[in-house]
């Protein structure tokens, strides 16, 4: 029995709901190259204030373990800023998927020495008709 | 005073109720039972004998044997260790001893490295890798000449390291699961996985 892990697993975050069953937090699927909508809670004070950061999936590291943690790029005035946001952080209070991107590796560090239109990273785009779709989930049930 | 007896399992890390991440070890501390005491009266100190780990492949050797209560199987381990109660022979002491919060310190054998060398073992700097030098992890001068004619005692140099006890104070206790026999600890604690610690209460600066 790994006894580590038996610890690490009670701070995994999970599905979290309130009262009436709906979802408060979920740690979405997403992999590199995707954009991201990051909600941090950020405490001033007294005060809890959400701030989100928008930027690229750069890097996922640490798998399944309560270790993980993922890279977020952003190009803000010409100026590349990057975070690295433990997975199961409680401080996280949201992570949304804004859109799916095609890369071709799992890290795509390539991307902080590209400048401008050609740092962009191809939109992964769902060409499945709706039928099509429909039945892909149905199979999958 | 409390003590208890682990082995340490593997560290990793947590988040606290503020959001902070801590690194922790993980503890095995499996239930003691309590073969007998030791007292003021007779032994001129308080403590308790316990013993830690059933035991099944070996026999107790005969000296040990009939220090067991009945109906308690030889332990791997036998150790004294203080508690601020005295629990009846044949009772088991778990991991609950502990409360969340408490500051304790660990003590443990530290990882054998062996003879090592002055690098390894005192941080000395080493000679230059190249230009000529013929001095690569060599120590240098270890004292005067004519005067004093010999090495100063205490002298720092190569040798054996690690591999003897060593105490880290001031852990916290994160977590207590006297269920799964669990105790984790902020902090790293001396050893290898599997290795044998004591856990005692830090009580410093407590009258």
């Amino acid at each position: 029995m790994d006894l580590v892990d038996l610890v690490d697993r009670k701070h995994r975050r999970e599905e979290e709901r309130n009262e009436n069953g709906e979802v408060t937090f979920a740690i979405p699927e997403f992999k590199t190259g995707d954009l991201v909508d990051v909600h941090v809670k950020i405490v001033e004070g007294d005060n809890e204030r959400i701030q989100v950061f928008r930027g690229t999936v750069i890097q996922r590291h640490g798998g399944s373990s309560s270790n993980a943690s993922f890279t977020v790029r952003k190009v803000t005035a010409g100026i590349g800023i990057e975070r690295i946001f433990p997975l199961h952080s409680p401080r996280l209070a949201k992570i949304e998927v804004v859109r799916r991107g095609r890369v071709r590796r799992s890290r795509i560090f390539y991307l902080r020495d590209l400048r401008g239109k050609a740092a962009r990273v191809t939109e992964k785009r769902d060409l499945r008709t709706a039928e099509q779709k429909a039945a892909a989930i149905e199979t999958e049930q | 005073m409390k003590q208890l007896v682990g082995r340490k399992i593997g560290m990793t890390r947590i988040f606290d109720g503020a959001g902070r991440e801590i690194s922790v070890t993980v503890v095995e501390v499996q239930p003691h039972v309590v073969i007998g005491h030791r007292t003021a009266e007779k032994n001129g100190y308080d403590a308790v004998i316990v013993g830690v780990e059933e035991d099944s492949k070996r026999r107790a050797p005969r000296q040990i044997a009939g220090q067991y209560p009945e109906n308690v199987s030889p332990r791997k381990f036998i150790r004294e260790i203080k508690l601020e109660s005295t629990p009846e022979i044949g009772s088991t002491v778990d991991a609950s001893v502990f409360s969340v919060g408490d500051r304790v310190k660990v003590v443990g054998t530290s990882k054998g490295r062996g003879f090592a060398g002055f690098v390894k073992r005192h941080h000395f700097k080493g000679g230059p890798n190249t230009h000529g030098s013929m001095s690569h992890r060599l120590p240098g001068s270890i004292g005067s000449s004519a005067y004093p004619s010999r090495v100063i005692k205490g002298v720092k140099g190569a040798g054996h390291q690690g591999n003897q006890s060593s105490t880290v104070k001031g852990l916290r206790v994160v977590e207590v699961d006297a269920e799964r026999n669990l105790l984790v600890l902020s902090g790293c604690v001396p050893g290898w996985r599997n290795g044998l610690i004591t856990i005692s209460s830090d009580d410093r600066g407590k009258a």
